[in-house]
This record gives C-alpha cells, sequence and structure tokens, in this order.
C-alpha cells in the first residue's frame, strides 16, 4: 500500500510527532524518541543559562530527527512571528510549529492572534504549523492562508483528556487538503489510535510519552497505536449496527 | 564602559562591543543560540557588525525542551 505522509514537501516514514517537553531528563528523552520511531520533533527556544545542561540539539542530531521549532509560551502575534523568526536563525530551518496561546488555564489559542501570525509568517516563506482549537472554519481559515498543516488540540496541552470532539476533527479532516495533525490531549495509546481513526494524517503528543512512569513503553505503544489507527482507517472498517450479524452461516446448520 | 541588559541583568561592557564580542564572552555554543536587541532580530551573519548601545536590552536565546 502506497502510504507516503508528505508535510511540507518532505516525505516522513513515520506518522508520530513527538515533542520534548517534560522529559525528566535527555537520557529518558533519547530512549523515548528512539522507542517511538518519530523523524520529526519538536523544541522551545529559552533563554540561555550557564547552570542548565545544554546537549538537547545533540540528542536530536543523534536520533536523526528533523527539528520542529515551536512559539510555545507566545500570547500575541508579534510575539510569536519575533520567536519563529528567532528560531529559524537558530536553527537553521523554517519550520515552525506555531502556538499562540489566549490564556494561560486552557492554553488554547487565541485565534485571532493566530491567524495573524500564520498569515505573516506564511509570507516571511516559513513552513508554518498551527497548534489550533477543533474548530473546523478556523482550521480551514488556517489553511486557505497556506499553512502546511492544521493542528487542532484534540483537548487541552498536557491534559490527558484525549479528544474531546471526535466529530469536529473529522469535519475538520474533510474542510481542508492539507494534512491534519492532532496535536494535545492524547493520553494514552488509545487517544492516538482514535486520531487516526478519525482521519487524522498524523499525531503530536508530549507529555503522554515524556511524563508516563515507563516512557519508553508508552513511546513504543504510541507507535504502534498511529500505525494501527492508520492501517485501519485505510481498511474500510464495517458499518456499526444495533444488532448481531452472525459471522458463521447458517447453511448447513444441522437439526436434531 | 557602557551598560547593556542581557537577559535581564544588567552587564558592564566595553564601548563599541558587538554582539559577536558578547556571545564570545558569555561562551554560547556554537549552534543553536539566537539574538534579539531590544526586541528585534539580529542574525547571526549580521553579529559581527552589530555594535552594542548603552541601555540595549539583548535576549540570547537557545534550545530548550519543548513540546
Amino acid at each position: 500500500m502506497d502510504d507516503r505522509f508528505v508535510l511540507g514537501g518532505v516525505e516522513f516514514g513515520s506518522r508520530l510527532i513527538l515533542g520534548t517537553g517534560g522529559a525528566s531528563s535527555l537520557h529518558s528523552l533519547e530512549q523515548a524518541l528512539l522507542a517511538g520511531g518519530t523523524e520529526l520533533v519538536t523544541l522551545a527556544l529559552r533563554r540561555i543559562d550557564p547552570g542548565l545542561p545544554a546537549g538537547l540539539l545533540d540528542v536530536l542530531e543523534r536520533c536523526g530527527v528533523r527539528l520542529l521549532p515551536n512559539t510555545a509560551g507566545c500570547y500575541t502575534a508579534a510575539d510569536a512571528v519575533r520567536t519563529a523568526h528567532l528560531a529559524r536563525d537558530a536553527f537553521d530551518t523554517d519550520w515552525i510549529k506555531l502556538e499562540v496561546i489566549g490564556d494561560d488555564r486552557t492554553l488554547l489559542p487565541d485565534a485571532v492572534e493566530l491567524l495573524r501570525a500564520a498569515e505573516r509568517l506564511v509570507d516571511d516563506g516559513f513552513t508554518v504549523l498551527p497548534y489550533t482549537t477543533d474548530d473546523p472554519v478556523l482550521a480551514r481559515r488556517l489553511a486557505d492562508l497556506g499553512c502546511a498543516a492544521v493542528m487542532p488540540a484534540g483537548a487541552p496541552i498536557g491534559s490527558g483528556l484525549g479528544i474531546s470532539n471526535p466529530h469536529h476533527i473529522e469535519l475538520i479532516r474533510e474542510a481542508v487538503r492539507c494534512p491534519v495533525i492532532l496535536d494535545a490531549g492524547i493520553g494514552t495509546a488509545s487517544d492516538a489510535a482514535r486520531a487516526m481513526e478519525l482521519g487524522c494524517d498524523a499525531v503530536l503528543l508530549a507529555s503522554a510519552v515524556t511524563r508516563a512512569a515507563d516512557p519508553v513503553a508508552m513511546a513504543t505503544a504510541m507507535r504502534h497505536a498511529v500505525l494501527a489507527g492508520r492501517l485501519a482507517s485505510q481498511a474500510g472498517r464495517i458499518p456499526v449496527r444495533r444488532h448481531a450479524l452472525a459471522s458463521t452461516a447458517a447453511d448447513g446448520l444441522p437439526t436434531w | 564602559m557602557i551598560t547593556v541588559v542581557v537577559n535581564d541583568t544588567p552587564r558592564p561592557t566595553k564601548r563599541g562591543e558587538t554582539v559577536a564580542d558578547l556571545m564570545a564572552i558569555l561562551d554560547v555554543p556554537s549552534r543553536g543560540v539566537a539574538v534579539a536587541v531590544n526586541g528585534e532580530v539580529v542574525r547571526r551573519a549580521d553579529w559581527p557588525a552589530h555594535r552594542l548601545l548603552d541601555g540595549d536590552r539583548v535576549e540570547v536565546l537557545t534550545a530548550a525542551q519543548g513540546g
């Protein structure tokens, strides 16, 4: 089966995108990234601190992954655009996971600022991957601006609530032609499989793996879940019925 | 001497010092670092030419874990 995942003109063998946030150590992070088989990994930009251990970029280089810097912590389009430009200079990539947060309680996107930032960054030549709400109309607006994908939240970041509104994820899949990446809310493997079954092209998660008691085991589970969900979504599942439909033929049933 | 503010910390600095000079003094890693001065990005290629002025606010950023 030809099942290529092309994002921003690049072909990926894995549909699992992992975030590096929340890992207790770089060693634990590296083991989890390898177990997950991911090829695209998010990272952030923060003030340099000589007291903090360096080496994140070394880990990511050893894992052979492509970098996806984020604009986490930005509340305005201006801040997000500035951060994207800084990330481009720091990491030599024009890929950006665009986050423009509306409040610190839900960490949900601010739609107005998000659209503003996306438009500017597309104009500036970035490959823009916006973290958005599960609103199909907003997703379409972002796609129309030229974003390389749309990344709706299944539930708030770090909540582990799964996919609050599966119907909206399906509507987003129908509304846009670009890849749809379920981003945020995943708690466990079944959530990731469900996202893929709903038609998502990939899943982005961080906390579910990095904050699991056993990150390597959970990363392995996520790798399988994404594969299983993708296969199931392509396999033509049976319709849901209210009553049973025997799988064993009644023909030839003996009478006593 | 002039004073520039690096990541919120005032720092006495020689007049005429460039962003590249400051990065060398701070011994920042050779990759994965970005700089803004007074909120404007100063690209790595421009570090050697960008002279710091008294009161400049310099942000020095690098890779951090994030989702």
